[in-house]
């Protein structure tokens, strides 16, 4: 298991990202595999900057990764505004140009590249999103 | 992350090479809107280079599209683009939006 702090701002997403491949690596996973949890992980991380915490502040994620035989669970934890994942508008994948909204997009993305998604919340502990991602799996 | 723009007769090609994230886009934002404040809306994107996409790109690819397309001025053509890159982007319900060449050089000749 390994853990690292990082300062909640968009010039760190490519410190994540190495951290998160590294652990996909380790795990084994193939290019495919290690592509998607960086971008799954990327896209968590924006929201976490951009709505937990609102851009101006430079609040902290920590990130865990957690290398099992089937794969790497990450856990990213921060102190931010709670959400609601099922009040989240799925994008319009299907819409022309004009209309496709990009909203929701990078929730879909996560729950679209992960094998599971899950997202607990509370004023102590604060948010905790777990993302698992097996190894040989479909995407 | 670095974006080059060369002028052509008939279109402006952008390539850009490194990693398009939340942190990056904007500095492709900026040239898509250089192109299209100089009067041009045919553009090719060439992404042989790209290592890396997130959804803050393809966000950039769609506000320059909509730019591009509008009174049927222009468009965004995508070239070379890496296949994690394109799996993402048919994900996300992209592709449909753009036609997508394998070379830089066949897209700029298309215009």
């Amino acid at each position: 298991m390994r853990t690292a702090i990082f300062q909640a701002n968009f010039a760190n997403l490519d410190k994540i990202r190495g951290f998160v491949s590294r652990a996909a690596g380790d795990a084994g996973m193939d290019e495919r595999e290690v592509y998607a949890v960086q971008l799954a992980t990327d896209e968590a991380c924006t929201n976490i900057i951009v709505h937990a915490y609102g851009e101006k502040n430079n609040g902290q994620i920590e990130i865990t990764c957690n290398i099992q035989e089937q794969g790497l669970t990450i856990i990213l934890h921060d102190h931010g505004r709670s959400f609601e994942p099922a009040k989240v508008r799925e994008p319009n994948l299907n819409a022309r140009l004009e209309k496709r909204d990009i909203g929701g997009l990078g929730w879909y993305l996560i729950c679209t590249l992960m094998d599971e998604v899950k997202f607990e919340s509370s004023p102590e502990a604060g948010n905790v999103l777990t993302l698992v991602k097996r190894k040989g799996g479909s995407t | 992350m670095e974006i080059t723009t060369k002028q052509f007769k008939h279109c402006d090609l952008v390539t850009v090479k490194g990693r398009v994230d939340s942190a990056t886009a904007p500095q492709l934002d900026e040239a898509f809107e250089r192109i299209n404040k100089a009067g041009h809306f045919k553009i090719v994107l060439d992404m042989g280079a790209l290592e890396y996409m997130s959804s803050a790109g393809f966000r950039s690819l769609l506000a320059a599209q909509r730019q591009c397309r509008r009174y049927n001025r222009g468009e965004v053509l995508l070239a070379s683009v890496p296949k994690r890159i394109q799996e993402a982007l048919e994900l996300a319900g992209f592709t449909e939006l753009f036609k997508i060449f394998n070379d830089a050089t066949t897209a700029v000749g298309s215009f």
